[in-house]
């Protein structure tokens, strides 16, 4: 990379909440550094100075789920060198992507007093669907340290370091005992992609799956050990139906389990 | 003190009352002292100051997928069967940094990694998991392939061992020849014995480093009737032993059977999550990850922890070569059980069980190994390679 002219950052939202773009701005020991490593171009979340595109390196916040986003995605990918999409809403759709389960017009007709100018597509969908992702960073929120490896990366051309292999990975490397084998909780580690550094686990908890599928999923075999623990298909169907719910394996693991609670 | 001569075979009696001076002359001589403790529902190793920090009171009930931390109203110290971690947490630590490197003009100079790991002494470890370290042995100080990070941690270690006095229900250390007696790389072993009231340890030496120890803490001969006593909780403990796994021709067995339909069958249940390989003892696979920082002033090269069951793994130029569950799993077991042997001349499973009980979904070894031998052929002539089995 050109070393004499800073890069120029933007950072877009789409269909979110913000907490990724939060994650940027909780950065705070680094955000200094950030600012120095690169020209904060765009980021309305954080100031109000806009300098025009186009921008080296573009961070997609959101899912598409309107017309206009479905316009407005293929320009920020014009203005864009690199692209690259962060967050759960960003890289499967969001959690409001249960919409997709259901028929979105019943929503918007029971919810807004003037369904009329309501313009809404009937999917979330993440920005990959639209236009072409240089690198997808997962997480609901995305963890700052991840960001911060990305954006190190981008800045001296080399790869993120962000495998996505199993949660369980990281939770044994950092001392966790397993609660699913040591308590019997129900536990999404095994199919959802590492980055948290097994936050959830760490207290006891079972995962949610904020990361989203891992590199090769199995959620069947997980899901027959969830039945071993006493989980019911209505509850499966339910932890697969989070922020990563349109996610293709978990997709598929709800839908079938779904399929599987109505015949019982 | 006077007393018997402590030559490596000797075995003299400790009171229970005196493993805490015993303790003490560890951490006095140096050592940072790591031992099993209760930790967040599980007995993990950790350091240990106190006797009061082993688990006395506490066994386990492991099964597949299923571990259960039970209170007992026993005294006994060590009635617990092995937890998740293994010595392989101090000496191949999940991280490691191995080296860092500062911006210099247009070039960069590199700063060595010449920090000093602890002197560890472990106490409470188990027959296996001294064949783990034995095997470990082998992969990281052979002449070739020597590891600095290794040898550095491994150096000066102190162990005492403890012989196990119950089986786990997940182990098979038996059909593997690691256990339940601690063979070989000990500086001493104990054995501990209730009887009645009494409570004490039958410490057999197994260095002179050992039993320089044991000359600081009081001790006694052991009488005939106290060394039959240790021999009889072992053959308990041998005898309780419910899984096994025969190691007859496993070589040929697995090199003559990778397309079998068996494989397809553990492919569907097993997750590619890794935490066999996380928690067993002689799994050694690393990758090498390059940090920078934002400026790009430092960077550094860090070592961690990979897996077999990971996709990055087996990644060559243009996609991984084992992109299925079934290439993994198949790669794991066929290593452990059969390419070890060529490569290290041992087999790399040393029959601990910890894939067994930590599977989430308790895929079990021994039985992929039974199913193994039930359904495939074996078709060239077995060879020998190595002393099998026993590191
Ligand atoms: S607690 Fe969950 S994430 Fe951690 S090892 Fe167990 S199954 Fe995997
Ligand atoms: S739910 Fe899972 S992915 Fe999310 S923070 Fe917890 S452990 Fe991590
Ligand atoms: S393969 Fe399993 S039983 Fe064998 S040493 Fe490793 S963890 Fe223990
Ligand atoms: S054998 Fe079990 S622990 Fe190992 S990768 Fe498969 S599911 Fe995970």
């Amino acid at each position: 990379m050109d070393r004499r002219r800073k890069p120029k950052l933007a950072v877009w939202k789409f269909s979110s909440c913000s907490g990724c773009q939060l994650a940027l701005l909780n950065l705070e020991d680094e955000l200094l550094q950030v600012a120095g490593a690169v020209d904060i171009a765009y980021f309305p979340e954080a100031s109000r100075a806009v300098a025009k595109g186009p921008y080296d390196l573009s961070l997609v916040e959101g899912s598409i789920t309107t017309p206009h986003d479905v316009e407005r995605i293929k320009d920020v990918r014009r203005e864009s060198k690199y692209l690259v999409a962060v967050g759960a809403c960003a890289t499967a759709g969001g959690i409001q992507a249960l919409r997709n389960f259901k028929d979105v017009n019943e929503f918007v007709s029971t919810v807004y007093a003037s369904p009329e100018y309501i313009e809404t597509l009937a999917k979330s969908t993440p920005i990959a669907d639209h236009v072409l992702v240089d690198f997808e960073l997962r997480g609901c929120p995305i963890n700052k340290r991840q960001l911060l490896e990305v954006l190190s990366a981008f800045l001296h051309g080399r790869r993120p370091n962000t495998p996505p292999h199993s949660v369980c990975v990281e939770c044994k490397q950092v001392g966790n005992t397993c609660v699913m084998v040591a308590q019997g909780i129900p536990c999404l580690g095994p199919v959802t992609h590492a980055g948290c550094g097994a936050l959830c686990p760490a207290y006891n908890r079972g995962c949610y799956g904020c990361f989203g599928p891992m590199e090769t999923p199995n959620p069947e075999a997980l899901s027959e050990q969830w039945g071993r623990l006493g989980v019911g298909e209505e509850e499966i169907v339910r932890a697969y139906r989070g922020f990563n719910a349109n996610a293709e394996a978990f997709r598929k693991e709800g839908e079938a389990r779904e399929k599987q609670d109505a015949q019982s | 003190m006077p007393g018997p001569a402590l030559e490596p075979g000797t075995q003299v009696v400790m009171e229970s009352s005196d493993l805490q001076k015993f303790i003490d002359v560890l951490w006095r001589k140096g050592y940072h002292v790591v031992g099993p403790t209760v930790r967040n529902g599980v007995v993990v190793y950790d350091e240990l100051k106190s006797v009061t920090d082993l688990p006395a009171g506490w066994t386990d009930e492991q099964e597949g997928a299923t571990y259960r931390l039970k209170k007992t109203d026993g005294k006994a110290f060590f009635a617990y069967g092995i937890g998740p971690d293994s010595l392989k947490k101090f000496l191949h630590p999940p991280v490691v940094r191995l080296w860092r490197a500062r911006r210099e003009g247009a070039g960069f100079q590199t700063v060595e990694e010449t920090e000093e790991p602890p002197k560890y002494a472990f106490l409470g470890v188990r027959a296996c998991d001294l064949h783990a370290v034995a095997a470990h042995d082998r992969v990281f100080t052979s002449e070739e392939y020597a590891d600095p990070s290794y040898a550095r941690r491994r150096r000066d270690i102190f162990v005492v061992a403890v012989n196990c006095a119950k089986a786990g229900n997940t182990c098979f250390c038996v059909s593997m020849r690691t256990g339940p007696k601690a063979t070989v790389g000990f500086d001493l072993a104990l054995t501990e014995i209730l009887e009645g009231e009494r409570h004490y340890f039958v410490v057999e030496v197994g260095s002179e480093t050992g039993a320089a120890v044991l000359r600081e803490i009081p001790f006694k001969e052991a009488t005939a009737a106290e060394k039959s006593a240790a021999e009889r909780v072992i053959a308990a403990t041998a005898g309780q032993m419910r899984k096994a796994l025969d190691t007859t021709n496993i070589r040929e067995l697995l090199y003559d059977n990778p397309e079998h339909p068996f494989w397809d069958e553990v492919a569907e249940r097993c997750l590619t999550c890794g935490n066999c390989t996380m928690v067993c003892p002689t799994c050694f696979c690393t990758a090498v990850e390059d940090v920078t920082d934002l400026a790009g002033e430092t960077a550094e090269r860090r070592r961690h922890w990979d897996s077999c069951f990971t996709e990055d793994f087996s990644y060559l130029h243009g996609g991984s070569v084992r992109a299925s569950a079934k290439a993994r799993y198949r790669q794991w077991m066929t290593h452990k059980l059969a390419a070890w042997l060529d490569q290290f001349g041992t087999l790399g499973c040393v029959g601990c069980g910890r894939c067994i009980t930590w599977c989430p979904v308790g895929i079990d070894i021994t039985e992929q190994a039974r199913a193994l031998r039930d359904k495939g052929r074996i078709e060239r002539p077995s060879v020998t390679v190595g002393e099998h089995a026993s590191p």
